[in-house]
């Protein structure tokens, strides 16, 4: 299979199109079986009772808002680099999915530091560096909708999603570089999981739902993108616009 | 298993409130975007199409 076809916004919209009914069922199966397993199979923590099972929707949420980011700035980059209009719609459908998981974070986080805490919300360097990344994706978006030209809408969001780039790493160690208030990694390239092998399964099966979802729904908002930008009905699948076109003419 | 009953279930250890609000959040998240997403594509065609049929109108005059 010759890939760099697809590269081509005529060869893709298709494909992405055919691809999206695949990662949105096994996301659906995946979400079904990790929120089995998160709540009726992996057992009550010792320290923090069942608030604890709020883990499965913030750390797939925390890391897709993270991993999103940084495929963003890549699409971002190639799109420079290559001067490629697909790569620029790419980032630009992503950044509402990387937000929207941002805000979850966020808003999970509040939800489970109030009873862990006390505290719905602290000026901890986490917390605050992952609210930084939800103003860099508002960024991204608002910049692009502030410029009405196209190509220099693509480069100045472009080039805020790299800038920003150094900020992933930040939220990643900021457990390990500061006093945090929040817990540090539960699971770890370096030492391993912490965690009872229940507990981590359901999580990173909840993980992999979430990046699942993300590749079909970005996906879809791609296909819009292409519509909205380029407007070539050739490209669809079902051609019954052009039929209808060519019946009233 | 750990849960008794459904309201065991549902009280979740006395965490029922933040465990519920944040995966219903979620999945309201999730749900809103998807929507959202139809509701754009709808919008597109439905453009796309108007220009077209628009177009071969002036060329047909």
């Amino acid at each position: 299979m010759i890939w760099s076809k697809y590269s081509a916004p005529q060869a893709f919209y298709p494909l992405a199109g055919r691809l999206i009914p695949w990662f949105a069922a096994v996301a659906i199966i995946l979400m079904v079986v990790g929120l089995y397993m998160g709540f009726f199979v992996a057992p009550t923590d010792f320290q923090q009772g069942e608030s604890y099972r709020i883990i499965f929707v913030h750390v797939p949420a925390a890391w897709m808002s993270m991993f999103l980011y940084v495929v963003m700035a890549i699409w971002a980059g190639v799109g420079m680099g290559l001067n490629a209009r697909l790569s620029f719609m790419m980032a630009q459908a992503i950044a509402p999915t990387g937000a929207m998981f941002t805000f979850l974070a966020l808003l999970t986080g509040a939800m489970w530091g109030k009873p862990t805490w006390g505290a719905w919300w602290v000026w901890d360097a986490r917390l605050t560096s992952e609210l930084i990344l939800l103003f860099q994706y508002a960024g991204v978006m608002l910049l692009r909708t502030s410029i009405d030209d196209l190509r220099r809408a693509d480069r100045s969001s472009a080039v805020f999603a790299l800038v920003g780039v150094v900020n992933v790493p930040i939220i990643y160690y900021s457990v390990q570089w500061w006093n945090t208030l929040h817990q540090g990694a539960s699971v770890s390239m370096a030492t391993g999981s912490k965690m009872a092998a229940t507990m981590l399964m359901a999580m990173l099966i909840m993980t992999i739902a979430f990046w699942m979802y993300s590749i079909a729904v970005i996906l879809a908002r791609v296909r819009c993108v292409m519509v909205e930008r380029e407007s070539l009905p050739t490209w669809d699948d079902k051609p019954a616009v052009i039929h209808e076109a060519v019946e009233a003419r | 298993m750990q849960w008794g009953s459904a309201s065991e279930f549902f009280a979740m250890g006395g965490y029922g409130l933040y465990v519920w609000t944040s995966f219903l959040a979620t999945a309201l998240c999730m749900v809103w975007e998807v929507l959202a997403l139809w509701r754009r594509r709808a919008a597109a065609r439905a453009e796309q199409r108007a220009a077209m049929l628009g177009g071969t109108d002036e060329t047909a005059a």
